[in-house]
């Protein structure tokens, strides 16, 4: 909190109480706010707009890039097992077209051609020939099995209708995992013969753990129950069933998304391996993909940060930098106006000053002729004391000197009131006051001057001096825009309970419509060839705010001006300010 | 020879015509320029003490339409301003014969009066 204290510009603190109704103005904290939220609104959005397209745009494709390889790797290790089971079936397949059922039937055939199998292909366990009632004629392995009977066995049923058959793994004596393919060969008399063989199931156990998975990454084969037929690293061992239900059927490659038990994200490939029970699989953890995507992520989001701060820190210092100038110029502006106000005040001062001097002449050139006259009376015609000729001279002169102290009296109440303080005040014997100072310009240019008021005006509690100033701008205002021989009139009646209009209407050249807005603003004159500063309107708009009134005004060119004036009848008092009466 | 006085104030040029009588010049007097009008039209005066700032009539546009009509006439001007500067500028540009500031000094009044007079009655 002392830090902001220490760091808080001059202008936070600042309020323009005498700006009034237009104190939003000169509001510079707002002006602040308003210029950082706007700029850096402008600055900051657009760039967590981006940096979100961005985001998704990269993790989308990393994601469609981990699918991808994924089925690639389905695919081509779904070829080598293909091949593989291909492969020893065609084998087999040859064998049973190159000899005939007697031919292998011979003693030591089998035992040949398993060699000579294990040796080119590898894998091969055993061999064994089943004639078409499903006894088997010859057997060559580690088994005792010739004279079994296969023939109310489901693989060879099967065999019989398809002429080829893969088993599912199952575990020999030996547990160990082991593969049967039969294949029949129908003669063209219609009879026919089967040749069945163990396949051990190391060979594409070697194939599927030599992948290249990454990170948790796992590759087996399930049967259509989903029981493992090879080993794997996390879903369990050998014919135990995994944990994931048995993806449906596909004829090609597919790749999903879908959470194990555990919640966690898994990829999962999987190929049906046609003519084969067996189905390929391949699960990785997202996570464990999306690893570097993190980092970029946490990369992304710290520049994200680092932009922001700087942006902001940017337009901060900026909109400070900025807003003090204005601030500080605007104080200028102030001090200025009050130095023109002050000249202005004094200027008025010293037109008065003329005014009266003038005014005060004739009076006391008819005190001096008269004067004159007793003295020359006096001197030509002697012994003229007492007479009634002499009292009336003297009486004379002391109705001029009353004059000539009334103008007085009135300057000294004008010159009075430069401070505010308020006072009760009938605002109809103010006005005739004030026009007093102009009744003998009116007379000259027989300009007509009428003030109405109805009767129930109350006194009002407000500043005489600044209304005199108010009353006196604005009947001058009139007066150089009448022509000789115009009207000025001026309307008092009570608007409420708490405020009274005044209007000041004349019939002189009027303003022009483009120019009424402006008219109160400091330096807009339309006069300044004849003199006119552009003040005069200005700070009789000032005065009025100062008194907590306010004024409008309505013109047409040719028709006159109107001026009205809303005052309250109790003037609020200011802090600091003390009323006196 | 005959003297006008024309000011809107009556005390002030009444007073100054009984004065003028003291020193034996005839004046008579009027309060605006329309009743100086009316009494010049019935009587024929050789100079007119005019006061500059008047009521409708002012002192440099009456002298302006005397002028016309009665061409003889000389003028002296009065004036209650301060500033003699604009006065004296104003006067000669209305072609007036001397100008005097108020309160009037009336010897000077006088003497400027009678050296008008003399002045023109020299040149009859």
């Amino acid at each position: 909190m002392s830090l902001f204290k220490r760091m808080k510009p001059q202008f936070w603190d600042y309020r323009d109480v005498a700006a009034g109704h237009r104190e939003h103005l000169f509001n510079f904290r707002r002006m602040w706010k308003l210029t950082v939220f706007l700029t850096a609104g402008v600055a900051i959005i657009p760039l967590i707009f981006l940096a979100i397209v961005d985001y998704h745009v990269t993790q989308e494709s990393i994601e469609f890039e981990n699918l991808l390889r994924t089925a690639r790797l389905v695919s081509n290790t779904r070829r080598s097992l293909f091949f593989f089971f291909a492969e020893r079936r065609a084998a087999l397949d040859f064998v049973v077209r190159q000899n005939n059922f007697v031919a292998l039937n011979q003693p030591g055939a089998l035992e040949q051609i398993l060699k000579n199998l294990k040796d080119s292909f590898g894998g091969f366990t055993d061999l064994g020939l089943i004639d078409p009632l499903g006894n088997q004629r010859s057997y060559v392995g580690p088994f005792d099995l010739l004279g079994v009977d296969y023939s109310e066995q489901d693989w060879y049923r099967e065999v019989r209708n398809r002429s080829v058959y893969i088993s599912d793994v199952f575990l020999g004596f030996r547990q160990v995992p082991h593969i049967v393919i039969a294949v029949k060969r129908t003669l063209p008399n219609g009879t026919f013969y089967v040749l069945r063989a163990t396949l051990d199931t190391r060979k594409f156990d070697d194939l599927l753990s030599g992948l290249e998975m990454g990170g948790q990454g796992d590759a087996f084969i399930v049967n259509r129950e989903g029981k493992l037929q090879t080993p794997s690293l996390y879903h369990g061992k050998v014919l135990e069933k995994i944990s994931l239900p048995v993806p449906e059927y596909a004829p090609k490659t597919r790749v999903f998304e879908e959470k194990n038990p555990d919640g966690i994200s898994l990829i999962i490939g999987y190929r049906y391996i046609s003519d084969t029970p067996f189905i390929l699989m391949v699960i990785k953890h997202k996570r464990e993909l999306m690893k570097s995507w993190q980092e970029t992520r946490i990369e992304l989001l710290f520049f994200l940060g680092i932009s922001m701060m700087v942006i902001l820190g940017v337009v901060i210092w900026m909109a400070t930098y900025l807003i003090t100038k204005i601030f500080v110029a605007d104080q200028n502006r102030i001090a200025t106006l009050h130095q023109v106000e002050y000249t202005n005040k004094m200027a008025s001062i010293g037109r008065l000053a003329a005014g009266v001097a003038h005014e005060v002449n004739n009076p006391l050139a008819i005190i001096n002729e008269k004067a004159g006259l007793i003295k020359d009376l006096f001197t030509f015609k002697k012994g003229y004391a007492g007479d009634e000729k002499l009292l009336g001279l003297v009486n004379a002169i002391l109705a001029s000197v009353k004059r000539a102290g009334t103008i007085t009296k009135r300057l000294l109440s004008f010159s009075r009131h430069m401070e505010i303080s308020i006072q009760h005040i009938d605002l109809r014997g103010l006005i005739g006051e004030v026009l007093g100072f102009l009744e003998k310009e009116a007379e000259y240019r027989s300009i007509h001057i009428s003030i109405e008021a109805t009767e129930d005006i109350p006194k009002i509690e407000s500043d005489r001096g600044k209304l005199q100033e108010i009353f006196l701008n604005l009947a001058n205002n009139a007066f150089s825009a009448l022509e000789d021989g115009g009207h000025l009139d001026i309307r008092i009646i009570p608007k409420d309970t708490k405020n009274i209009q005044i209007t000041v209407s004349d019939d002189g050249c009027g303003i022009p419509r483009e120019n009424l807005d402006r008219i109160f603003e400091p330096f807009f004159s339309t006069r300044t060839k004849q003199g006119g500063t552009g003040l005069g309107l200005s700070l009789t708009a000032n005065f009025v705010r100062e008194i907590g009134g306010e004024i409008t005004v309505d013109s047409e060119v040719g028709k006159g001006a109107t001026f009205t004036l809303l005052l309250p009848v109790v003037m609020e008092r200011k802090e600091g300010k003390t009323a006196c009466e | 020879m005959r003297v006008i006085l024309i000011d809107d104030e009556e005390e002030l040029v009444s007073t100054l015509a009984e004065r003028l009588s003291f020193r034996g010049i005839d004046a008579d007097w009027a309060t605006s320029g329309r009743q100086a009008l009316e009494k010049i039209a019935e009587i024929s005066y050789d100079i007119a003490v005019v006061d500059i700032k008047m009521p409708q009539i002012g002192g440099i546009e009456l002298k302006r339409m005397m002028s016309k009509k009665y061409p003889h006439m000389k003028f002296i001007f009065m004036t209650g301003h301060g500033s003699e500067e604009d006065f004296i500028t104003g006067t000669e540009e209305a072609g007036a014969e001397y100008y005097l500031v108020k309160p009037v000094d009336i010897e000077e009044l006088t003497e400027k009066l009678k050296q008008v007079m003399g002045w023109q009655g020299g040149r009859k």
